[in-house]
């Protein structure tokens, strides 16, 4: 076993979890393999949604993917970077709007 | 220890050649194609890959490409460079292979001529080959031209109208349509002559909608990946270098950066040469096979043997034929042979394909 819980060897491997459900794991990837396809959105705008969400769910496979999918498709570092801000930003954003949750307890809760 | 993660500015270097890097012996860069993950049985040998589909042993079919490699020498030393090209590198194609040459295009059957480098135009008998070879009335004449010779020194200002004087078509490398990307690549500099030179095409009308004087960019990845669809880099070249600069052009080939030479050199000392083979095998596509340059294509080397493909000619594979040589050419001898592979050949069937004229399937 690997001493370690993320190996980017392991993101080679991807296409091997269809071995042990192999009904769900093809629907996922014809899925996964529509969804980034050029359609109202060019597939170059999906690799920069894609590359933001996998900061935001911290998944270090997809920062690999996503970042040579970008490199790929000529994204400059500058547009990849705005992009994780992009994701950041909502991210911290969720964060912050409880804050209005936390002003609502503290006032109901305050005489 | 850490590597920084900002960029380095590199001074200019020099070929593997001139370093005398364990690369430059071609068999060193063989043994390492194919040992380590094909050896192993990680991935599969190529002959076994194309085997699956009854392409082995590879067969060429018609002629059609005529492409002559005039010399090593180049003013540029780019790091994904697979001739290993540069300006240390002395072999110039002499104006006696160039009359052997002349004859060849004279009476092949092949519609397109296709003069490639190093820079073809640092080769003296460069114009005098050019002048003679337009003669021969092939259909496509084509020169592969870096943009920044054209920049490079007074004596090369006039080959724009050099070029449209001849109808040369003339297709053109240019990594990306930023500065930065451009320069990392292929030198300090470069993508300001690129644009300048581009301009200079533009100017006599190469390149310009509907126009008859051909002007092809090739795109090919700075770095380990594969290069991304080419009808949609083609979109994004188009408009930014209108956009940018007022520049227009015909098509974009994107070309995938074959593991041979300076490349293969990058791949093993950037620790990406086992995830970038994984990635060609991946990409693997058998419709591409068919279509494959070395089926239709003869590449000339600056000392007149006959190779495959540009790539095999740098691998010193020459063709398993009987005519070795461009003084013994035979099109009908030569068309009977089978073609050389090895594990490099996996970067010419990635996804749509590449060829040097951009993709195949």
């Amino acid at each position: 076993m690997a001493n370690s819980y993320y190996d980017p060897a392991d993101l080679r491997k991807f296409g091997k979890i269809t071995e042990w459900s192999e009904e769900l794991g093809t629907k996922f990837f014809d899925y996964y393999g529509k969804v980034f396809e050029e359609g109202a959105l060019s597939a170059r705008e999906k690799s920069l949604i894609a590359l933001a969400v996998a900061h935001v769910v911290k998944c270090p496979y997809c920062i690999d993917a996503y970042t040579k999918d970008g490199l790929q498709k000529g994204i400059t570092k500058e547009e990849m970077m705005e992009a994780v801000h992009a994701g950041a930003a909502i991210e911290s954003g969720a964060t912050l709007v409880h804050g209005v949750q936390m002003m609502n307890k503290y006032n109901k809760l305050s005489m | 220890m850490e590597k920084s993660i900002l960029p380095k500015k590199k001074p200019m270097q020099k070929s593997l050649k001139a370093r005398d890097n364990e690369l430059a012996v071609t068999n060193k860069q063989l043994q390492i194609l194919d040992g380590g993950l094909f050896a192993d049985g990680e991935l599969p040998y190529f002959k076994d890959k194309i085997g699956e589909i009854g392409h082995f042993p590879l067969r060429p079919k018609k002629l059609e490409i005529l492409q002559i490699n005039v010399g090593y020498m180049c003013n540029q030393v780019c790091e994904h460079c697979h001739v290993d090209a540069g300006p240390d590198r002395k072999e110039i194609m002499t104006r006696e292979t160039m009359q052997l040459c002349l004859e060849v295009i004279k009476n092949t059957g092949a519609h397109t001529l296709d003069l490639t480098g190093g820079a073809p135009e640092m080769n003296p008998d460069f114009r005098w080959f050019v002048e003679e070879a337009a003669k021969a009335g092939i259909k496509d004449f084509i020169v592969r031209s870096n943009l920044t010779i054209i920049r490079a020194n007074k004596k090369y200002y006039d080959l724009p109208d050099f070029f449209k004087k001849h109808n040369v078509h003339v297709i053109s490398s240019m990594p990306h349509y930023t500065r930065g990307k451009t320069d990392k690549q292929r030198g300090d500099g470069v993508f300001d002559k690129s644009i300048k030179a581009l301009q200079e095409l533009n100017e006599r009308g190469y390149g310009m909608p509907g126009s008859s004087l051909r002007l092809d960019l090739v795109y090919n990845p700075s770095g380990a990946y594969l290069p991304g669809d080419q009808m949609a880099m083609e979109k994004d070249f188009k408009k930014a270098l209108d956009e940018d600069f007022g520049i227009q052009f015909h098509n974009l080939f994107a070309i995938t950066n074959l593991p041979i030479a300076r490349f293969l050199d990058y791949l093993i000392a950037s620790e990406n040469y086992e995830d970038y083979m994984y990635a060609l095998v991946e990409a693997y596509n058998p419709a591409a096979v068919a279509n494959v340059m070395c089926t239709n294509t003869i590449s000339i080397s600056w000392d007149g043997w006959l190779y495959d493909c540009d790539f095999n000619q740098m691998l010193d594979l020459k063709v398993a034929s009987k005519v070795k040589h461009i003084k013994d050419y035979n099109e009908d001898l030569l068309n009977d042979r089978n073609i050389i592979i090895s594990q490099h050949c996996y970067g010419c069937t990635a996804g749509a394909g590449s060829s040097c004229q951009g993709t195949v399937a």
